[in-house]
C-alpha cells in the first residue's frame, strides 16, 4: 500500500495533494493507495478527498493538530505509518512537508527522497528522479535499507487532472495519542507582510530579471524592455534578497506564481524555486549567457548571449 | 550563547557539470568550490546573534580535506573556531550520513543554538538540518527569516527563541520554542559580510578540531545515474548577432506565439 499524506490549512486542501496522489498512483501499479490527513475539524476536507475515490481516507483529528507543528505531525503520522506499514509514504514537496518529513523519516530511520520529478517503475523496485546541483543535473535515485520509503513530489511535476478517480472511498478516524508536552514548537497565526501592491498574477506580460543583471544600477536595462513590451517587471529571489526590487515582485515558490501570456526571463538561471512560479506561462523567452542554464528547459524561445546587448536590441526592434 | 553553524562546500554557481565515467557522480577534478549560499546566511545570522548576546560561534562541516577552504573562510568572517568531520566518503554523502557525522562530532559540545542553511546547492535534499535536530534531540524550525532570542536569566536554563518562518506565497508565521534548538536559515535573512584582511590573518590562528567519521552510518539512498535533465519543451534557439536575434525573436513573438 502507498500512503499519501494530504495537506490542509484551516480546512482548505493544498492543491498539491492531488499531484502527490497522481504520483502515488504511478508508483502503486496494481497496489492500493490510501490517504491520511491531520488536523482538527477537517471532515469536509476528508470528504473532498474521499469523493475523488483515489483511496481510503484516514483522518487524524485532534485539538493538538489544529495548527501545524512539526513535533505533533511527526508523532501523529508515525503511529499511522507503523500501524499500516505502507511500502511508500508520499507527500507534496511543500514548505510544510520540508519542515517535518525529514524528522519523521529520521525518527523511523527510513529513506526520504525529496523533490521528486518522476517515478520510474512501481513498488519496491521503483527509482526516483530528482534535481541536483540547482537543476543542472537530474539524478536517478534508489532508496537503500528497506521501506517504508518516504518520497516528496515536486510541485507541478505531476498533473492533478491525470488523477484516476474511483467510487467514493471510505473515511475512517484513527485514534490520536498526543502528549501536549511533547510538542515543543508554539506557532502563532500566519500573516502576510504587506498586501501586495502589484498583482503580478494578472499581468499579461512579465519581464523578470535574475542574477545576470549583476547590479541594481543595471535594472533600467530590464525596465526599458518591460516598458517596450507593455510588461510588468519582476525578479527571481536573489534580486529581492539584495533589496534591488521589492519582495512583492518576486516570482517563485516563496513569492508569486504567475502564468502570463508572455514571460521573458533575463539573466535567470532557472533554479527550481523560480521555475515553479512561472513554468505555466503560455510563452516563455529565456535570455542567458549560459547555454546549459535550466531556464532553457522550460523556454519556448531562447537566445544564448549577453543580455546587455540583447535587451537594448529588443527595445530598438519593438520601437521600430 | 554557544552557537553552531553547519556549512557545506559546494561547486560554484558558474560550474558547468561534467560527469565521472560511471555517471553516478560529478568529475570533482574540474570543480571549483564555494560556501553553500544559504549556509553563508546562517553564518552571518550566527555572527549577528553573537554580537547581540555574546558567546561563541563554532563552524561545523563534514567533508573531505578540501572543505577546509570554506571553514577558513567562515573563520575569516568571524567564527571563533571550527569542527571538521573529515572523510573522503563524505564528498557525496546523503543527508542522513552528513547529519549523522555532524551529530557525533557536535553532541558533546551542548550548543544552545544550531543554524544550518535550508538546503545545499549540490544535492539539495533539504534534510540535513532537520535530521541533525532529530539526532541531537532538540526542536527545530525551518526556512527562517528572523531570529529573536530571549536569553534565560536563571542559570541552568538556556532561554527561548521566537522565529519568523516563511510559508509559501508571501505568508509568514512566528513560532516560539525553547533552547537549545536548530533552525534552517533562508537566503536573504540578512546582508552578508565579507572577510577583512584582518579577519583572514586572524583565521590562521583559530582552532579547527578534526573529528573522524563515526562507524555504522548507513546511506539511505544511492545515486544510480546522473544525467542532463530532460527538456519539457523543445526550445527554439535563436542565433546571430544581438540585432539579428532581437529581430527574429520579435517576429516569432508576433507571428508565431502571438504574444505581442
Amino acid at each position: 500500500m502507498i500512503l499519501v499524506v494530504a495537506e490542509q490549512r484551516d480546512g482548505t486542501l493544498n492543491r498539491a495533494t492531488w499531484e502527490a496522489l497522481v504520483a502515488a498512483q504511478a508508483l502503486a501499479g496494481a497496489d492500493e493507495v490510501a490517504v491520511v490527513i491531520a488536523g482538527s475539524g477537517i471532515d469536509a476536507v476528508a470528504q473532498e478527498l474521499a469523493a475523488a475515490g483515489a483511496g481510503d481516507v484516514v483522518v487524524l483529528d485532534d485539538v493538538a493538530l489544529k495548527t501545524y507543528t512539526p513535533d505533533a505531525w511527526v508523532i501523529a503520522l508515525r503511529a499511522v505509518i507503523e500501524q499500516s506499514a505502507p511500502s511508500h509514504v508520499v507527500f507534496a514537496h511543500t514548505y510544510q512537508t520540508r519542515d517535518f518529513a525529514p524528522a519523521l523519516a529520521a525518527r523511523l530511520r527510513k529513506p526520504l527522497i525529496t523533490d521528486v520529478t518522476a517515478v520510474n517503475g512501481t513498488g519496491a523496485s521503483a527509482t526516483f528522479t530528482r534535481p541536483m546541483f540547482q537543476g543542472k543535473l537530474a539524478a536517478e535515485v534508489k532508496p537503500a535499507g528497506g521501506g517504508p520509503v518516504f518520497v516528496t513530489i515536486q510541485i507541478g511535476a505531476f498533473r492533478a487532472d491525470r488523477l484516476q478517480k474511483g467510487s467514493v472511498a471510505s473515511v475512517t478516524k484513527a485514534p490520536v495519542s498526543l502528549d501536549a508536552s511533547a510538542i515543543r514548537q508554539t506557532p502563532e497565526a500566519p500573516f502576510q507582510e504587506a498586501k501586495a501592491a502589484v498583482d503580478l498574477s494578472q499581468a499579461p506580460r512579465i519581464v523578470a530579471v535574475g542574477r545576470g543583471i549583476k547590479s541594481q544600477e543595471n535594472l533600467p536595462v530590464a525596465e526599458k524592455l518591460a516598458k517596450a513590451l507593455g510588461a510588468e517587471l519582476a525578479a527571481s529571489r536573489p534580486i529581492c534578497d539584495n533589496g534591488w526590487l521589492p519582495m512583492e515582485r518576486q516570482i517563485g515558490s516563496s513569492g508569486q506564481t504567475v502564468a502570463p501570456k508572455l514571460y521573458v526571463a533575463l539573466g535567470i538561471s532557472g533554479a527550481i524555486q523560480h521555475l515553479v512560479g512561472m513554468k505555466g506561462s503560455r510563452t516563455i523567452v529565456a535570455i542567458n549567457k549560459d547555454a546549459d542554464a535550466p531556464i532553457f528547459e522550460v523556454a519556448d524561445y531562447g537566445i544564448v548571449g549577453d543580455l546587455f546587448e540583447i535587451a537594448p536590441a529588443l527595445v530598438a526592434e519593438l520601437e521600430k | 550563547m554557544k552557537i553552531a553553524v553547519c556549512i557545506k562546500q559546494v561547486p560554484t554557481r558558474e560550474w558547468q557539470p561534467r560527469l565521472r565515467d560511471d555517471k553516478t557522480w560529478i568529475r570533482e577534478a574540474d570543480v571549483s568550490y564555494e560556501m553553500n549560499e544559504p549556509d553563508a546566511y546562517a553564518l552571518e545570522e550566527a555572527l549577528r546573534l553573537r554580537e547581540k548576546h555574546g558567546g561563541e560561534v563554532v563552524v561545523c562541516s563534514a567533508g573531505p580535506a578540501r572543505v577546509q577552504q570554506v571553514i577558513r573562510e567562515a573563520l575569516a568572517r568571524g567564527a571563533d573556531r571550527a569542527i571538521h568531520v573529515e572523510d573522503d566518503s563524505l564528498a557525496a554523502a546523503d543527508a542522513f550520513v552528513s547529519a549523522g557525522a555532524l551529530a557525533s562530532a557536535m553532541a558533546d559540545e551542548t550548543f544552545d543554538l544550531v543554524l544550518t542553511g535550508l538546503q545545499s546547492d549540490d544535492q539539495g535534499h533539504g534534510q540535513t538540518g532537520v535530521v541533525l535536530a532529530e539526532r541531537l534531540g532538540i526542536p527545530h524550525s525551518t526556512i527562517i527569516m528572523e531570529v529573536q532570542i530571549d536569553p534565560s536569566t536563571s542559570s541552568g536554563q538556556a532561554g527561548s527563541l521566537r522565529v519568523k518562518r516563511e510559508l509559501e506565497g508571501g505568508w509568514f508565521q512566528w513560532i516560539a520554542m525553547p533552547l537549545p534548538a536548530l533552525l534552517t536559515i533562508q537566503s536573504g535573512i540578512n546582508q552578508l559580510r565579507y572577510a577583512t584582511l584582518k579577519g583572514i590573518m586572524a583565521a590562521k590562528k583559530k582552532e579547527i578540531r578534526k573529528a573522524s567519521l563515526p562507524a555504522g552510518l548507513q546511506p539511505s539512498q544511492q545515486i544510480v545515474a546522473l544525467a542532463m535533465p530532460a527538456r519539457s519543451k523543445q526550445t527554439h534557439l535563436i542565433g546571430g548577432s544581438a540585432g539579428e536575434a532581437a529581430k527574429e525573436l520579435v517576429r516569432l513573438l508576433r507571428d508565431e506565439a502571438r504574444a505581442l
